[in-house]
């Protein structure tokens, strides 16, 4: 409730309450849920799809869909209503629902949409008073400024949990950080990075506002260009002791990288449909040896597969969701779906590619895009959250 | 509200079947496998204890629940005023325990034959008295139609009050034991699809001979019987649903209804097999001091820790594929491809998880001193029976993509 004191802002952090586990096996979403994802599917259909081609080539999301993405609250569903948030419990499955319709549309800007609300996510589960009254306000406005969860580093077999971003304490209490991350989305115009470094031994998660001592790059990778990923290097950013999120708690962390695999995974689903609805009417539109090339059967089990493996992930990522949002422990049914999106996303994307043969090779068709968006989504580690 | 756990109310069935499952039919497993063709006495007063438990279940299908709020009225179990937990949920989270214990002696229980599924779904009232609840067989393959179910050459001719059975039964489960068999014939073989019926054949028929019994790969506890019908007589009232021939289409598909309910049954079947497999793999592990890590990249962990969360998440991926689709067919929705998708990926799954989990076993994992070599045997059927990986896979693209079966074949 906003009727909150000043004073008891400060002292107390607000939470989202958990919901009471359903009482039966249900799939079907509820009013609210079926209205969001509406209008979500609406603005990827009408708004998105036209503008992903040009996105991803210039590398940005143009401005005015970030300001509809925001004007929509896709990233506050995380945010308590006492700082601003529309919702009064936790909504992980209607967070996973927005993320799949979302990258229907495209990936890249469902990422630099998305991006700050994993920031918002965390600080609302995880935030004091404090940390919450300085930044969830900002992030629940309607134009939320640039903010994602930086936990890459360049290096091949990156674990999470065996970081080289490195923050020590001083003699005066502060913190310094030292270190690179990649892929961070929107990192150049990032005003707010939740960033994971060894502290004490252990990953941790500390509240960085970039300053002179940040440097950032553009780096733009295969896919999710139009989230405009950089790298950042962090080289003696001296921080407060308040920076530090979730008291160096490992199983926030560890429940972090969970709630990330869940996003990717999400986001995997959406594309996926937007590939499977792409070839379904390509095959049965190209015709070879005199009829449609759906009449193959190596062609429409490819299709079945398809849509077999899309549907996977998806509920098992939706049990996830709903384990999480209830305050049930979840982690290992995240790993679960995002070992299936680890398997399959990227399947996914070369067989979409496979079936339009030399013109999904080409861009006149999205496929290629796809394509390359999709294996994103087994290897981004954070950028993002439920 | 989306929740994917299974429901409270069913938690005593799944507790009593895992029970029957680990005390009943584990210990015999291994019996059974080797004595293929003898039969499982062990089972009968279990079979007994199923019944009483299924009659207890039988309420279910018709109460609808809305989660917090009161019960929808009756009558709207088709709306979607109510979420149903009904029957098939029932049944599939029942037999994913009943085959962690063993899948043969589960397909053979007395009174749980395949046969009931096609009874249910298509009788009259008058027929579920007669016929609900007896152990029933299903014979639809024959040496020359198989996964072509349409292409059956079993005649039934009408001769009085009586129709009269002629031809050759292939791979019908528990055909020997049953009580009753579901026989698929045709009325008119230049009919097509729409004169296929199923007659319910009563055991001790004169007219049904058995003519051998399959020696197999695996699920040996459960017999494959192979019949030949020879002027078998049945009463009229004996053909389950309308003996009307209808148009080739509408006809067959009111037969192939029948698949909608039982395939996500098979998919779970393959959902508790490779869950046994899964387990005792995992002992097997942490027996080598391997641990099995959820939190961390899938290529930072050792390979058989990666292999075993890879085949873990498409265990998990079958399982939910199942329980949607019986879902579905609780709650009255169409779940054809639903269906068939959780039987495709289900008995992909366990045929593939069954056998990497003999490899990382490596000579436990192989020899008989363990159950692994079985359940990799017992699971590859599990992509055979009530159609085949490829008929599945046939099923699910014709609809997707809307294909005829004279267009995609």
């Amino acid at each position: 409730m906003r009727s909150m004191s000043a004073e008891a802002d400060l002292v107390k952090p607000a939470r989202q309450a958990a919901p009471e586990p359903g009482v039966s096996f249900d799939l079907t979403p509820s009013d609210e849920q079926r209205m969001m994802v509406d209008a979500v599917r609406d603005f990827a259909a009408r708004q998105v799809r036209p503008a992903a081609a040009e996105a991803d080539h210039s590398c940005r999301t143009p401005p005015p869909l970030l300001a509809a993405a925001g004007a929509l609250g896709l990233s506050a569903t995380g945010i308590p209503t006492a700082h601003g948030g529309p919702l009064d419990e936790r909504a992980t499955v209607t967070s996973a629902l927005i993320a799949e319709a979302l990258a229907e549309g495209d990936m890249g800007i469902a990422v630099a949409c998305l991006a700050p609300g994993g920031v918002a996510t965390a600080l609302g589960l995880w935030g004091d008073a404090e940390q919450q009254a300085t930044h969830l306000p900002a992030l629940a406005a309607e134009m939320p400024p640039a903010a994602a969860i930086a936990i890459m580093e360049p290096r091949a077999l990156f674990d999470p949990f065996a970081l080289r971003t490195q923050a020590r304490r001083t003699a005066g209490g502060d913190i310094l950080l030292d270190g690179v991350k990649s892929l961070v989305p929107r990192g150049a115009e990032c005003g707010l990075l939740l960033v994971a470094a060894a502290v004490d031994g252990g990953p941790s998660l500390l509240l960085v506002e970039p300053n002179a001592g940040t440097s950032v790059v553009p780096a733009p990778g295969m896919g999710v260009r139009s989230a405009a990923t950089a790298s950042i290097t962090f080289e003696q950013v001296r921080l407060p002791q308040r920076a530090l999120l979730g008291e160096s708690d490992p199983q926030v962390y560890a429940e972090l990288v969970a709630r990330s695999r869940l996003a990717w995974s999400a986001l995997a689903v959406g594309t996926g449909a937007a590939v499977l609805a792409y070839v379904s009417e390509y095959v049965n539109q190209r015709t070879a040896f005199g009829e449609p090339i759906s009449n193959r059967q190596s062609v429409a089990f490819m299709v079945a597969d398809m849509a077999t493996e899309i549907e996977s992930i998806r509920l098992a990522t939706l049990r996830a969701c709903s384990l999480a949002e209830s305050g049930r422990p979840f982690t290992r049914e995240a790993a679960l779906a995002h070992a299936l999106t680890v398997a399959q996303a990227t399947a996914i994307g070369s067989d979409g590619v496979q079936l339009l043969g030399g013109h999904g090779y080409t861009r006149e068709h999205p496929v290629e895009r796809w394509f390359r968006d999709l294996r994103a989504a087994g290897i981004f580690i954070g950028a993002l959250a439920l | 509200m989306i929740n994917l756990e299974i429901p409270e109310k069913l938690e005593t069935l799944v507790y009593q079947a895992h029970m029957a499952a680990l005390h009943v039919l584990r210990p015999i497993s291994r019996k059974y496998d080797s004595a293929e063709h003898s039969y499982p006495t062990e089972l009968d007063g279990l079979a007994e204890l199923v019944a009483q438990a299924n009659a207890a279940q039988a309420g279910l299908a018709s109460v609808p629940e809305t989660g917090s709020g009161p019960a929808a009225p009756a009558g709207g179990a088709a709306s979607r005023a109510g979420n149903v937990n009904g029957r098939n949920l029932a049944s599939l989270v029942g037999l994913i325990e009943m085959c962690w214990g063993d899948v043969g002696l589960m397909l053979t229980m007395p009174r749980q034959g395949l046969g009931q599924a096609a009874i249910s779904a298509v009788a009259t009232p008058e027929q579920l008295k007669r016929f609900g609840g007896r152990w029933a067989a299903m014979a639809i393959t024959e040496p020359e139609a198989g996964s072509d179910s349409a292409a059956i050459r079993t005649t039934a001719v009408l001769d009085g009050d009586e129709y009269v059975l002629n031809g050759e039964k292939i791979y019908v489960t528990s055909g020997d034991r049953a009580e009753l068999i579901v026989v698929w014939a045709t009325l008119d073989r230049d009919a097509g699809r729409g004169a296929i019926k199923s007659f319910v054949v009563e055991r001790d028929n004169p007219g049904l001979r058995l003519d051998r019994l399959e020696h197999k790969l695996g699920i040996r506890a459960s017999d494959t019987a192979n019949f030949v019908l020879e002027n078998c007589r049945v009463p009229k009232e004996n053909l389950l649903g309308s003996p009307e021939i209808t148009t080739a289409r509408e006809g067959f598909a009111g037969a192939m209804q029948t698949f909608d309910n039982t395939r996500p049954m098979i998919a779970g079947m393959a959902v508790g097999v490779a869950r046994a497999a899964l387990e005792r793999t995992r002992e097997l592990l942490e027996a080598a001091e391997v641990t099995i890590d959820y939190d961390r990249p899938l290529h930072s962990l050792p390979a058989a820790v990666a292999e075993f969360i890879g085949m873990e998440a498409d265990w998990e991926a079958a399982r939910l594929l199942a329980m949607r689709a019986a879902w579905m067919s609780d709650n009255r929705m169409p779940n054809t491809v639903a269906a068939s998708m959780a039987k495709a990926k289900a008995g992909r799954m366990a045929t593939d998880v069954t056998l990497r989990c003999v490899a990382l076993c490596g000579a436990l994992g192989f020899g008989e001193d363990e159950l692994l070599e079985k359940w990799a045997r017992d699971a590859k059927i599990l992509d055979i029976f009530e159609g085949t990986q490829q008929i599945q896979q046939l099923v699910i693209a014709r609809q997707l993509l809307d294909r005829r079966s004279t267009e995609l074949k």
